[in-house]
């Protein structure tokens, strides 16, 4: 295992309101800002935490399907938007369909590492809503394998793969179970996302949250082993963090303890065409994890904060499996016994993660990041809660696909 | 000649108007799932699609393309199996497309009969004028001959008059598809005495095909959806003119409150006055004026519709399905004031304290009491209405009062329409109010039995 040539440091998080069903200010049918609205909006709140836009000296914009939800491709050149002076600077867009923002935390750390920059503007962004929701599905089936997968695929393509996960957990381990913990799940989340203004469900007022999530699910119409309340929303917003060596966040004017550092990353990415080798598993997340805490030295027991891939409830539950905080097959009953919650074990998607922060895909990596390095500097833009002195690390996860293109990253307060 | 042979030919007449183009609908895609079954390769499927008006008919094409489309994205999961076997189509939106494609591909506007001789259904959707369809019904039977099936959606003459007029022996069913058919799941299936069993076993069969739930009724003018909505007008008006005279309301204020009234007090989506405006002045006129005309001994005419009706307050709605201003002006669909003919306009809610005052003449509505919109997905509504009733029988108010005779008088027409043959039993007449007008309850129910003896006492 490789270690981190030096420090680095992330700092200036910002994310822009969650925009989608369920916000207030939300209508379908009336006109809502773009990609450039949302990319300026996230970049320009990151660059305010600095002394000057001039100081950055790359960017890298992750997002996944912009070609198609807003006909728009080469991204990179949209950053310059945000400042001009970042105009004519090594600006990059990488994309690993909705674990794209993770891929553009990686890439801001390596630019860092290499000593071609000493500080990196990360933007990560996603506008959905262009399109009703049947047709996003098709575009989003693009995380899958179009070739192999797409023809014989479910209409929700996506929401149809994690049924298939929960479905083949709930013969393994029980079905009153998981579906159970998959409810506590939803309800979890809603209850974070109403401590945080930006959130997608921050209005949301349904009295039994866990009744919701405990609605039947119906084959007929959508999938047979999940419900709405199981999946993330359709989103449209960004976040942005700046990455900085020691010397790059002196060259910015951040004082040290405005940043987090970050102390390990895995990075594993699997085949595409080929179907899980076990649906009750995310191994890829779990190897992704495993080089992050291994580069990192530090094991689950160290992890005071995690920031969870919920795309679905089902794959949220079993990532506390795949990151090793529980067994397999023990991740519904640690989250029924409350261990995910803000006072719990591992306080787990404190801002409502995907399902309810809101899950604008390609920037919902960076959106992580932002959140861990907003609560260990005491800043959060949801509920802020006291980091275990005994555990202070933060970890995430950001995936992508099928849990096909994996990132985790550990970050601790910067010392 | 079974519904599979039949649903190869189709027409519909009048097709263009309201009613006839959500049947349209309705069939194009229906025909379109028969010919996309792997057996019926070789079948050619046609739906004549008849209106005399050149200019509604080029509008219904559009119009068919967006419902299509919005009803293709609506069962897309089942559309991908129509489909399994294409291996061009693959996102759902190529299978949306193809579905679109595949629906318009059967469908042959026309404003003349010339082509529709094979057609073996016919589906009536014309204005409601009797000569005019027995006129058209005549040239189409001339032309489609003996073996071919009709089904009429006139909201009240009676079937067998039409069956008579045109001399087709039972080949007729009423078929009353409420506004509008693609969205309404109440279909009403009028047989005569002559009608063909075998005609009504086909209807029944195409409504469970169409996801509709029938509820049979006799041949009787206005059958049971409008023969409860009628003379649930009837009390309505009368009461405002009663309202009037006792206690010294303007037309305005008593037709303000029987509409609030009809809508908080009694639990249901609108008040009587919007769903006159909803259904249009004209069209009730109508239907009033068909049933004096068919039905012996009962004179349905009301003095405030025909005095609106005069000052051109109409009501209906717009072709975006929003609600025109009628006895109700509407702001973002709701009632925000009512139409003062001794004014020749509108009398505003929103002007002055008089609707305050009338609500206070009411009174506090009784305790227990929801809107309709909370308990109408609510498990636990019939315990909840049984409280609020409960309550209302026992409430003193004027708005209370009027409200145990509205209940009291809607009941004796849900059991007249039972006693007069219009409908089987009280369960069907129960089932198209709460179905077609989506009254939370039917008319026939236990919560009139506590009113009866509190009433009378006007
Ligand atoms: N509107 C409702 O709520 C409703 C509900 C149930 C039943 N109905 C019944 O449905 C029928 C149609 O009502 P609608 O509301 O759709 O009326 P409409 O006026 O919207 O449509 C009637 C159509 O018939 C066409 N037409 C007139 N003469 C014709 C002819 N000679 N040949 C072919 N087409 C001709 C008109 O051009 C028009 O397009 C009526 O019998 C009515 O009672 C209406």
């Amino acid at each position: 295992m490789k270690k981190l040539t030096k420090p680095v440091y992330v700092t200036a998080g910002y994310n822009t309101v969650s925009l989608g069903s369920g916000r207030k200010e939300f209508h379908p049918k009336k006109p809502r800002p773009g990609l450039e609205h949302y990319i300026k909006e996230a970049g320009q709140g990151a660059l305010a935490q600095v002394n000057d836009p001039a100081n950055v000296d790359e960017g890298v914009i992750s997002n996944f399907m912009a070609a198609r939800f807003n006909r728009q491709g080469n991204l990179a050149a949209l950053m310059p938007m945000i400042d001009r002076k970042l105009e004519y600077k090594p600006l990059i867009r990488v994309e690993g369909a909705c674990g794209s923002g993770g891929l553009g935390l990686v890439t801001a750390t390596k630019a860092v590492l290499s000593g071609m920059a000493d500080s990196v503007l990360a933007v990560g962004v996603e506008v959905q809503n262009s399109v009703k929701a049947v047709y996003g599905a098709d575009i989003l089936a693009g995380a899958g394998h179009f070739a192999t997968q797409r023809k014989e695929g479910h209409a929700y393509f996506f929401p149809a793969k994690f049924s298939d996960r929960s479905c083949a957990t709930q013969a393994e381990f029980g079905a009153e179970k998981t579906r159970k913990g998959m409810a506590r799940w939803y309800e979890r989340a809603i209850l974070n996302a109403r401590q945080c203004p930006k959130a997608q469900e921050y209005h949301n007022s349904i009295d039994d949250l866990y009744a919701a999530g405990m609605s039947p699910c119906n084959a007929n119409a959508f999938c047979g082993h999940i419900n709405v309340y199981d999946c993330s929303k359709v989103s449209d917003g960004a976040s942005a963090v700046v990455f900085a060596s020691e010397d790059g966040l002196a060259k910015l004017g951040v004082d040290k303890k405005d940043a987090v550092e970050l102390v390990g990353y895995g990075q594993v990415v699997a085949d595409i065409s080929k179907d899980p080798e076990d649906q009750t598993k995310l191994t890829t997340s779990a190897r992704a994890v495993a080089n992050a805490m291994e580069m990192a030295g530090v094991t689950s027991k160290d992890i005071g904060m995690l920031e969870v891939h919920d795309c679905f409830t089902i794959g949220g539950m079993l990532s506390l499996e795949a990151a090793g905080f529980c067994g397999y097959g023990e991740s519904p009953d640690f989250v029924i016994d409350g261990k995910t919650a803000p006072d719990g074990e591992v306080p787990t998607n404190l801002s409502g993660g995907l399902i309810g922060y809101g899950h604008y895909t390609g920037g919902t990596g960076v959106r992580q990041a932002a959140d861990i390095a907003m609560q260990f500097t005491g800043k959060p833009d949801g509920q802020k809660i006291e980091i275990d002195s005994s555990k202070p690390y933060g970890l995430m996860i950001s995936m992508g696909g099928n849990d096909r293109t994996v990132v985790s990253c550990v970050f601790r307060k910067a010392q | 000649m079974d519904l599979d042979t039949r649903l190869e030919n189709v027409a519909v007449l009048g097709a263009a108007g309201k009613m006839g183009s959500g049947i349209a609908l309705l069939l194009a895609q229906e025909m379109a799932r028969e010919k996309l079954k792997a057996g019926n390769k070789d079948r050619t499927y046609v739906l004549h699609l008849i209106d005399i008006n050149q200019e509604s008919l080029t509008g219904l094409l559009g119009y068919l393309r967006v419902q299509l489309t919005k009803a293709a994205e609506k069962s897309i999961v089942s559309l991908r199996e129509v489909y399994a076997d294409r291996d061009d189509l693959i996102e759902n939106y190529d299978v949306i497309a193809a579905f679109v494609e595949d629906s318009l591909s059967v469908v042959r506007p026309s404003t003349t009969l010339d082509s529709i001789g094979g057609s073996k259904l016919v589906f009536e959707a014309i204005i409601e004028n009797l000569p005019i369809k027995l006129d058209v019904l005549k040239k189409v039977d001339s032309i489609c001959g003996p073996d071919a099936y009709y089904l009429t959606n006139t909201s009240s003459i009676p079937i067998h008059v039409i069956d008579e007029g045109v001399g087709l022996k039972g080949r007729i069913i009423g078929y009353h598809f409420y506004n509008p058919p693609a969205v309404q799941k109440l279909l009403e299936l009028i047989s005569t005495k002559s009608t063909e069993p075998e005609v009504v076993a086909m209807g029944g069969e195409l409504a469970k095909r169409l996801r509709k739930k029938v509820f049979p009724a006799n041949d009787i003018a206005g059958f049971i959806g409008n023969g409860h909505f009628m003379r649930d007008i009837l009390h309505a008006t009368a009461e405002v003119k009663r309202l009037m005279a006792d206690e010294g309301m303007t037309e305005p204020e008593a037709i303000y409150v029987m509409n609030k009234v009809s809508q908080d007090l009694l639990v249901r989506p609108m008040g009587i006055f919007q769903l006159i405006d909803y259904v249009g002045v004209d069209v009730c006129r109508f239907i009033m004026h068909v049933m004096t005309e068919h039905i012996e001994g009962e004179r349905l005419e009301d003095e405030i519709l025909n005095k609106m009706a005069k000052a051109g307050v109409l009501g209906g709605q717009f072709a975006s399905g929003a609600q025109k201003d009628g006895i109700l002006k509407y702001d973002g669909g709701r009632p925000a004031g009512v139409y003062d003919l001794s004014k020749g306009g509108y009398a505003l809610f929103a002007d002055g304290d008089w609707v305050a005052l009338l609500d206070e003449k009411l009174g506090a509505p009784p305790a227990g009491i929801a809107p309709w919109r909370a308990l109408l997905m609510d498990a636990g509504k019939s315990s909840k209405l049984k409280t609020y009733f409960d309550a209302l029988a026992a409430t003193d108010t004027m708005g209370a009062g009027l409200a145990r005779e509205y209940l009291v008088r809607s009941q004796e027409i849900g059991a007249k329409l039972v006693a007069d043959g219009v409908a089987d039993s009280a369960d069907v007449v129960n089932g198209v109010l709460t179905n077609g007008f989506y009254h939370l309850y039917g008319p026939i129910n236990e919560y009139a039995e506590l009113m009866t003896d509190k009433v009378g006492g006007k």
